[in-house]
């Protein structure tokens, strides 16, 4: 983790209330982790005080950059959509714990990424490591069954059909992606969550490596709840106001099994079977 | 032309008069990679207890206009897991240390000084002031009354050698009867302003921001408050004042050491700079050039003040 001004690449609307942000920084560029997360400095003086934890979308090694995508909520993500390239970002990072993936993912093995709005934006980054290291875990156990073909299975839930983050990059990537919209104007209408519980009748949950997902709480703890039915393992993202990012106010805290764990320092990305929703 | 910084509290030497206040800086080895730590007047580490604490309930920050109430409450892993895993990096470091404590009773207080003090801890900051844990059932905290405050610092002088710096609430009638009661027990400096009790509400859900309902209120908001308490302390007691409250920059800083600050303590603002204190040093030095200042301590309490009606 590190302190650093660095130089803004484009930072522009994809969709409203949508932006998308890339900077340089060769140190996050080649460190960061999918699930860890930025903390930005959006303003330039006392209002807002505080930094905002901004999920890291995606990174490019060879470019030296990382990206974040945002959606412009408060006052804020209001100043940081107002800056321009060339135009300096004071960020701390990469910050967290991130998604942990080193679980066997072999062809016949299937992961699932659930993500509510915005909370794309830490999965496609997970999504494009998982798709990479699908090849060398073909050569385990599974490899007999490779004509089995399975891919990554993408579910994304947004209110409305216009609210659909990357669901090309995800495509692009290899997932076979599904959407669910609480108007029905694309895909499963109703919650993400029920369309996971209508995937998981489908598949056999015994071949599902893990579910990993990122979308506001009450989401974060359906899926929760029926990882849990299912006896998957699920990783969520969650989401506090941070003021720190480096673990000593220890305002970001969450209560779990083993007490209260900050989400800067401990998370985002916990076990979801540690945290006591309540 | 050389500059002086340093500056005595107690029987501690500070290179310069920047410290970072208390549970803002937690033990210093989270800032080690991003903060040049030696360089610092002092740290003031994150509240301990005898016994560890779970703290608050969440969720326990929220932004207020230029500022930020906070309700951790003293969550820390208690004194024997401080001395066993946190103390020995303190000691490494080329800068002065203080650690903050707190208890329920003035006997807690003495016992954790005196068990700190057999480790080689040379300066406590006794946290009287926390506004979001109840000290006694149903009693105000101990430095929202003259005689508590005297009990508790004067519990801790009897039975230890260490340099005693009390922090105080400013959530009281008159900081001045706090800070001489201070005094008279044999405090060898006081902090201030610990934070100011605020509440923030969710007007759809009709509910407080902050799981305790209240909270500490601190940053660039509460700047006005601590200042004015500081000068109001200055002119009540003669040991040395670490004024914090809201201070963002070296400008701050200066302000509160024109209106009686010896040395100064760099909260909230070290959570969006980790390097606000280090810089602070810097813009101190400048001022002190260009206003051909060679000894801090001769700026101390150099407010000029008109008369009154």
């Amino acid at each position: 983790m590190k302190k650093a001004k660095i130089k803004i690449l484009s930072n522009y609307s994809l969709k409203k209330p949508y932006h998308k942000l890339s900077a340089y920084s060769d140190y996050i560029s080649k460190l960061a982790k999918p699930g860890q997360f930025v903390h930005i400095k959006c303003s330039d003086n006392n209002t807002p005080l505080l930094r905002r934890p901004f999920s890291i979308y995606s990174v490019s090694k060879e470019k030296g950059t990382f990206e974040i995508l945002y959606e412009v909520l408060g006052e804020g993500t209001k100043l940081l959509s107002q800056k321009k390239r060339e135009n300096f970002l004071d960020i701390i990072g990469p910050i967290g714990s991130g998604f942990s993936y080193n679980v066997p993912f072999a062809n016949s093995h299937l992961p699932i990424l659930v993500a509510g709005g915005i909370g794309v934006a830490p999965l496609v980054f997970l999504a494009e490591r998982l798709a990479k290291s699908k090849i060398p875990a073909c050569q385990g156990k599974a490899a007999g069954r490779k004509n089995q073909k399975s891919k990554i299975l993408v579910l994304i839930g947004t209110k409305t059909k216009s609210l659909i983050l990357c669901k090309h990059e995800f495509k692009k990537l290899g997932c076979d992606v599904k959407i669910a919209t609480e108007d029905g104007s694309l895909g499963f209408r109703g919650i993400v969550t029920d369309l996971l519980r209508k995937e998981l009748i489908t598949h056999n949950s015994s071949l599902i490596t893990g579910i990993y997902s990122c979308g506001p709480r009450p989401m974060l703890q359906e899926v929760s709840k029926i990882a849990k039915q299912h006896k998957i393992k699920c990783q969520v993202s969650l989401e506090e106001l941070i003021a720190c990012g480096v673990g000593v106010c220890l305002g970001c805290a969450v209560n779990t099994k083993s007490g209260y764990k900050l989400v800067c320092k401990d998370g985002p990305v916990f076990n979801s079977d540690e945290i006591i929703w309540g | 032309m050389g500059i002086s910084l340093s500056v005595k509290i107690g029987k501690l030497s500070l290179k310069n008069p920047v410290l970072v206040a208390s549970g803002t800086f937690g033990y210093g080895e989270e800032y080690k990679g991003l903060v040049d730590i030696n360089k610092l007047g002092a740290i003031i580490t994150k509240t301990i207890t005898l016994k560890p604490k779970a703290g608050n309930k969440p969720p326990r920050i929220a932004e207020t206009p230029q500022g930020m109430l906070n309700s951790i409450g003293l969550e820390n892993c208690g004194s024997e897991t401080f001395i066993k895993e946190k103390l020995s990096f303190l000691k490494t470091l080329k800068t002065a240390f203080i650690v903050s404590i707190a208890g329920y009773t003035k006997e807690e207080f003495s016992k954790l000084a005196k068990r700190l003090e057999d480790e080689g801890v040379k300066a406590v900051e006794l946290n009287i002031s926390c506004p979001n844990i109840e000290y006694r059932k149903g009693k105000l905290n101990f430095s929202q009354d003259a005689k508590s405050t005297y009990a508790v610092v004067r519990q801790v002088k009897k039975s230890t050698r260490l340099t005693i710096i009390t922090k105080l609430s400013p959530n009281v009638t008159d900081i001045s009867e706090i800070a001489k009661a201070a005094e008279e027990a044999g405090s060898d400096a006081l902090s201030l302003i610990n934070t100011l009790l605020g509440m923030a509400v969710n007007i759809s859900t009709r509910t407080p921001l902050l799981g305790n309902i209240t909270g500490g209120l601190s940053g660039p908001a509460v700047k006005p408050v601590a200042l004015r308490m500081i000068w109001e302390a200055y002119n009540s007691v003669k040991i040395p004042l670490v004024g914090m409250g809201g201070i963002m920059d070296a400008s701050d800083a200066i302000e509160f050491i024109i209106s009686g600050a010896a040395a100064i303590g760099i909260g909230t603002a070290n959570f969006i700079n980790p390097e606000a204190s280090l810089e602070i040093i810097g813009g101190i030095k400048k001022y002190m050039k260009e206003n051909k200042i060679k000894n801090v301590k001769s700026l101390i309490g150099t407010l000029k003040c008109p008369t009154r009606n």
